[in-house]
């Protein structure tokens, strides 16, 4: 054993990161392992949109309700990481003008601000939306950035004195009894296999939670489901474009920077780590985004991407039918004591599922420290690199 | 299509090497996609940077048969069938292992700058006239540099003089001017108006070569330099 901590944090994703801070914050020690680069999993092939709530006002209400809290509560503690031109969700045909009303009684049901707007508005202030759309209506969808939304969590996590070790993957549990009791690493900068002890090791890997649970031979009902983004090289909205309609593939057009990126699709893997994209998909994302903004077809594509996403779920259940919502498992009802699993969810949720895995690692350590991470302002994700 | 990666590997304390992987990816793949794949398929000891895979995190520049590029929007048909890719981590930042270097010289020099990340965003209309949504005072967007660190790399002055504030540094600092945003512009100009700041520039203009998004780097030092030099003359005559 070469050094003592609380806590062990697997994965810098967006809830590894938000974890991290979490926790020390509420003063205890930790580390976060990571085997490649900060957020270079699911989170960092993200398709940046900070959710109003609005995809799943109408599908999935608890979803929707969580997305509003944890889009506003970042608006004040990630100040230098979002773009934010709010969304407009927009009717391409008259299912989906039929679709508006029950679209916008959901969003008031789950607290979303949405707004009426005419056509004729709608055409102005975005002047590459379909002329031939029905309807639109506004509600305050984001854009953030995947890297540097973990680097904020990160650096202020650093500040209150976390350890970071990217390019270290573990290769195992330790375990004494029935209890974890820390991880075996293998530290791709020396080549070199050691261990690390802890009193609570929490598995934040999204997609890849199962790999790690498997270690301590308990099983996690996460599904890794991949789906493709398409980055086009200009800039054709400045607000989020969202089809009005109930959740579908290519629906959502998010511009960030100079490029706009459609996605997405949804589709099963086995293997986390070897996703292929398939031509169809990369085709039927320009198919769906040109209805709402035809000149995505016109310019080049300057990237496509694809990774896992973990949805949590029943293994037979229909892959966009399962709840977005995230999961935190005390794997003490699986008869292993000291280790945690948190998965699911978006990065928009990041926070809230970090503050519930924390109440339930700070509940089993006997820490009474309450989170604080909706008041924090996070540091600025540039000092990562300065302390 | 067949490529072969011929990738830097370096552990601290052992001597540096190359090794070869022979890799099969789409037509359409960039870069990164088949330096993905070797790592999939061959060996998962590699070590690369990468977050976003289209170009907005800056996370995975490196240097493509000695030049620097963004892998991610770096497309293999560029190189063209059964070519050999020798592939080298980013110059002038200390290298962790294989293609993974620390980037703290690109973030503290941004730090130093203090660069806001949110700016205005340009009107998308020719007319120039786009009304906002109610609610909103502005358009937003990120800045156009991803920190990525090429310009750095690829720059002659970074490689003899450590100090350099550096090509991003210096166009993040004309930036400022530009659109200050509330940021103190007397502290910008005694930043860059120093040996190892703007002066310090030879016009290379390798930055601008290197950077993946149009920053123009060099283009911005060349605006930064006549700033910097008229308000000197200006303070000499007893102006502001």
């Amino acid at each position: 054993m070469s050094q003592k901590y609380h806590v062990i944090v697997i994965g810098a994703g967006s809830t590894g990161t938000a974890t991290a801070h979490d926790l020390a914050l509420r003063g205890l020690q930790l580390t976060v392992i990571e085997r490649g680069e900060i957020a270079s999993g699911t989170t960092g092939r993200n398709h940046c949109l900070l959710h109003s709530g609005g995809r799943y006002a109408v599908t999935d209400h608890e979803g929707a309700v969580e997305c509003i809290d944890e889009n506003l509560t970042l608006r004040q503690i990630m100040r230098d990481g979002l773009e934010l031109n709010d969304g407009l969700f927009v009717a391409v045909d008259e299912s989906d003008l039929a679709f508006k009303d029950t679209f916008l009684e959901g969003c008031a049901s789950c607290g979303i601000p949405a707004r009426d707007i005419p056509v004729k508005r709608a055409l102005e202030i975005e002047p590459y939306l379909n002329p031939k759309i029905l309807g639109a209506v506004q509600v305050p969808d984001g854009v953030f950035d995947p890297y540097r939304f973990c680097l904020s969590f990160l650096a202020t996590a650093k500040k209150n004195g976390a350890t970071v070790l990217p390019y270290h993957e573990v290769v195992g549990l330790l375990m004494s009894g029935q209890a974890v009791s820390g991880v075996k690493v293998l530290d791709h900068r020396t080549g070199k296999q050691y261990e690390i002890g802890a009193d609570l090791v929490v598995n934040a890997t999204g997609p890849w939670a199962g790999k790690i649970a498997a270690f301590a031979n308990v099983d996690v009902p996460v599904l890794p489901t991949a789906g493709v983004m398409v980055s086009i090289s200009k800039r054709l909205n400045q607000m989020v474009v969202n089809r009005l309609n109930k959740p579908h593939d290519g629906d959502i057009v998010v511009p960030q920077r100079m490029t706009s990126i459609i996605g997405t699709t949804s589709w099963k893997v086995d293997d986390m780590d070897a996703i292929h994209i398939p031509q169809e998909h990369v085709d039927k994302m320009i198919e769906f985004g040109e209805k709402m903004i035809p000149a995505l077809r016109d310019n080049p594509i300057r990237g496509v991407m694809a990774v896992a996403r973990p949805l949590i779920g029943k293994k037979s259940a229909d892959e966009r039918e399962v709840s977005r919502t995230f999961a935190g498992f005390d794997h003490a009802h699986d008869g292993v004591e000291n280790f945690v699993t948190i998965s699911g969810g978006k990065t928009t949720t990041a926070r809230g599922m970090a503050e519930k895995i924390s109440d339930i690692v700070c509940a089993k350590l006997g820490v009474s420290a309450p989170c604080r991470t909706r008041e924090v302002v996070l540091e600025s994700y540039r000092s990562y690199y300065n302390n | 299509m067949k490529l072969n990666l011929k990738i830097y590997r370096y552990k601290p304390g052992s001597e540096p090497h190359y090794d070869t992987f022979p890799v099969d990816v789409p037509e359409t793949a960039n870069v990164l996609d088949a330096i993905e794949r070797a790592w999939d398929d061959l060996d998962r000891t590699i070590m690369f940077r990468h977050a976003c895979h289209h170009a907005s995190c800056g996370s995975c520049g490196l240097l493509v048969n000695d030049q620097e590029k963004l892998p991610c929007v770096t497309p293999v048909k560029d190189y063209g069938e059964g070519a050999t890719l020798k592939i080298d981590p980013m110059r002038n930042m200390p290298v962790i292992t294989d293609l993974a270097v620390d980037a703290s010289p690109i973030y503290q020099r941004m730090a130093l700058i203090g660069l806001p990340i949110i700016r205005d965003a340009e009107t998308l209309r020719a007319d120039g006239k786009e009304p906002l949504p109610e609610g909103l005072e502005a358009f937003r967007r990120f800045e156009n540099c991803l920190e990525c660190g090429l310009c750095l790399s690829a720059c002659p002055v970074m490689a003899t003089d450590p100090q350099f504030l550096g090509p991003l540094t210096l166009a993040a600092a004309e930036r400022l001017l530009a659109e200050p945003r509330g940021v103190d512009i007397e502290r910008i100009y005694r930043l860059v108006d120093d040996e190892h700041g703007v002066w310090r520039c030879h016009s290379s203009f390798e930055c601008t070569e290197a950077c993946p998004y149009e920053v123009y780097p060099g283009e911005a030092i060349m605006r930064l330099k006549r700033k910097v030099g008229l308000r000197k003359i200006k303070q000499f005559f007893g102006g502001a």
